[in-house]
């Protein structure tokens, strides 16, 4: 393996991983801050390459139907958290588990209703659609580097606004102690419902994002749901810190396993997670 | 306490069942026999969510590796003996749950659901990804286990009415198993553990070796209705481990009821009633193809608005306070 064919390895794993953490943020932050387990995560990241493969359709170009798709994903959120979510709260996880589970099925069926069964590709954005050549016969795309780009600059506004605003002062309140904030005056229920349309929106825009990429096809929700669990078990339920650690950790394995051990690659993340298991249950970052 | 009449019930529901090959209805019969094996698989799982207080979202991975087991026991056009391969089965499955059960049992609530179905998907890798049983296509078992005691045969289970009285066989012997674990002070520590963990510990119970022993128990009865199903269909291949699989045993669990054994084999019945009625094509045309839509809509409405089943609806109408809810 040479110098260059190692670079170009190394990019993917972290673009990879990084797009990973953008799903798998959204979903430790739930799990963090309400306690619910949302197995149709997944399902939100397929509904977003769908509305950007539907949108770019309809307006020719993809940014616009990436910004047009935002909103659209942000009122899905809210109006889910609204009526279905906010009642399993107090529930046992296993309602949880079994209620989004009910939400895959209705989430895949609704999807082969209105856009059918069929695989579509994406164009790459004309502006981005170059590559930068690192050998005379090996050269790297600019739309991998742009969507690294975009994915750090997220992960770095969601630090800020968890860390650093009093918005984010609330929902790290909220997380510790939901009768406590409520009693200090402050709406915990128009929190969660905003944490948990941000979750959403995220996963969403990880899938637009990814649709030039990936293309967009039936199912594509679950794989990704999966892996991004064996990232929350592994960097710790609720830590955004974590989930990020975890990402990289599995983008670069999966990336070098399949170049390198194409045979037993689908297993190499299993076997991280059940080492991790056995040296610390809570995760990385997690509180024991 | 249990009434007479109730104790006696299961017996009567048996007897009933063994009956039904009278009606020499094959579709019907096979029907039923899913029926009998989702029900031992259902069973299984209700142990670990409705007794011991586990949900699990991974197991279906014992149910396919057992179905997988035979068929790379059975490769060839020879019947096998299903005398050792049948434990043979269902030891791969207890091996399996064993040293899972060990790395998932240190972990709790939504870790254990997220590590269960991890392990579970990566067992569907393993078969998936390698060449071991046949990749994504699958491996086929074209002779069913012969049933012979020395040169005579007991059982043909090419037959429908004889492979559904092995099922029905394997089904009752499983519910009393499971009743009679359930009614020791084995079970009775199982309950206590699913209601309070920290105060059995404190009593001095070893809840770990508990809860695996109810975990290994658990993968090695869902072992013997992988077996069966593999069997009645003839061919395996990953998606008998997927994750649908596994939610789909949970929606049974529910459905029936948790923490009845009886509701475990009612929701596998209403469960696949269900399933071949929304899609039916002559009943609803071009939508039976989207049967899944049906399914998922009235899986959320169990979730929200039943969450004892329909044992718990039943013991409502009569009156009866329902079974002990499974809040945290």
């Amino acid at each position: 393996m040479d110098f260059a064919f190692f670079l170009i390895q190394l990019l993917n794993g972290l673009q990879y991983g990084l797009l990973l953490f953008l799903v798998a943020s959204g979903l430790t932050l739930v799990f963090g801050i309400m306690g619910i387990i949302n197995l149709a995560h997944g399902s939100f990241y397929m509904v977003g390459a769908y509305l950007a493969w539907s949108l770019a359709g309809m307006t020719g170009n993809l940014a616009t139907a990436i910004l047009l798709a935002i909103p659209l994903t942000v009122v899905l959120g809210m109006a889910l958290e609204r009526l279905l979510f906010r009642h399993l709260y107090q529930r046992d996880h296993l309602y949880q588990v079994l209620l989004t589970y009910g939400l895959i099925l209705v989430f895949e069926e609704l999807r082969s209703l209105i856009w059918g069964d069929d695989v579509h590709g994406v164009a790459v954005p004309a502006l981005l659609n170059a590559s930068i050549s690192l050998t005379e016969n090996l050269s790297y795309p600019v739309y991998r580097l742009a969507i690294s780009g975009v994915c750090l600059l997220l992960a770095a506004a969601l630090y800020f606004l968890i860390q650093k605003t009093r918005l984010g002062m609330m929902i790290r309140a909220g997380a510790s102690n939901r009768d406590m904030v409520q009693s200090l005056g402050i709406d915990i229920k128009l929190i969660y419902t905003l944490v948990f349309a941000l979750g959403i929106a995220l996963a969403a825009f990880a899938g637009m994002i990814n649709a030039p990429l990936s293309s967009v096809f039936p199912n594509m929700g679950s794989s990704v749901l999966i892996i991004c669990f064996v990232v929350v078990v592994i960097g710790g339920i609720g830590s955004v810190k974590g989930a990020m650690a975890a990402s990289l950790m599995i983008g670069l394995a999966e990336t070098f396993g399949t170049v390198l051990v194409p045979e037993v690659a689908g297993m190499i993340v299993y076997v991280l997670m059940a080492i991790v298991l056995v040296w610390r249950p809570q995760g990385l970052f997690g509180k024991a | 306490m249990e009434s007479r009449v109730s104790r006696y019930l299961p017996y009567l529901a048996f007897g009933l069942l063994a009956l039904f090959p009278l009606t020499e209805s094959t579709f019907y019969m096979q029907l039923l026999t899913k029926v009998l094996i989702m029900a031992i698989f259902a069973m299984s799982l209700d142990l670990l969510v409705g007794y011991t207080g586990l949900v699990s979202f991974g197991h279906a991975a014992y149910f396919g590796l057992a179905g997988y087991a035979l068929a790379l026991m059975s490769p060839g056009y020879d019947a096998v003996s299903l005398w050792w391969t049948l434990p043979a089965a269902v030891a791969v499955c207890a091996l399996f749950a064993l040293f899972t059960g060990m790395l998932v049992l240190r972990t709790r609530g939504i870790y254990f659901i997220m590590v269960t179905l991890a392990f579970a998907q990566m067992l569907f890798f393993v078969f998936h990804d390698t060449k071991l049983g046949g990749g994504s296509d699958g491996a086929y078992i074209y002779v069913k286990p012969s049933m012979k005691l020395g040169d005579f045969e007991l059982a043909n289970l090419e037959k429908p009415a004889q492979f559904y009285w092995l099922a029905l066989f394997l089904m009752a012997a499983t519910y009393l198993l499971l009743h009679r674990v359930l009614g020791s002070s084995f079970g009775r520590a199982l309950l206590g553990i699913k209601v309070n963990e920290h105060r059995m510990r404190a009593l001095g119970f070893p809840v770990f070796r508990y809860q695996l022993a109810s975990f290994t128990l658990a993968g090695s009865l869902a072992g013997i209705a992988g077996y069966l199903a593999a069997m009645q269909y003839g061919f395996v291949n990953p998606e008998i481990l997927s994750w649908h699989q596994s939610g789909a045993v949970l929606m049974m669990v529910i459905l029936g009821g948790m923490g009845t054994l009886y509701g475990a084999a009612i929701g596998s019945f209403a469960f696949i009633v269900l399933q071949e009625v929304l899609s039916n094509q002559a009943w609803f045309g071009a939508w039976a193809k989207h049967w899944q839509l049906a399914m998922g809509i009235l899986i959320m409405l169990v979730a929200l608005y039943l969450p004892q089943g329909l044992a718990g609806l039943a013991q409502k109408f009569r009156g009866k306070p329902a079974p002990e809810a499974a809040d945290e």
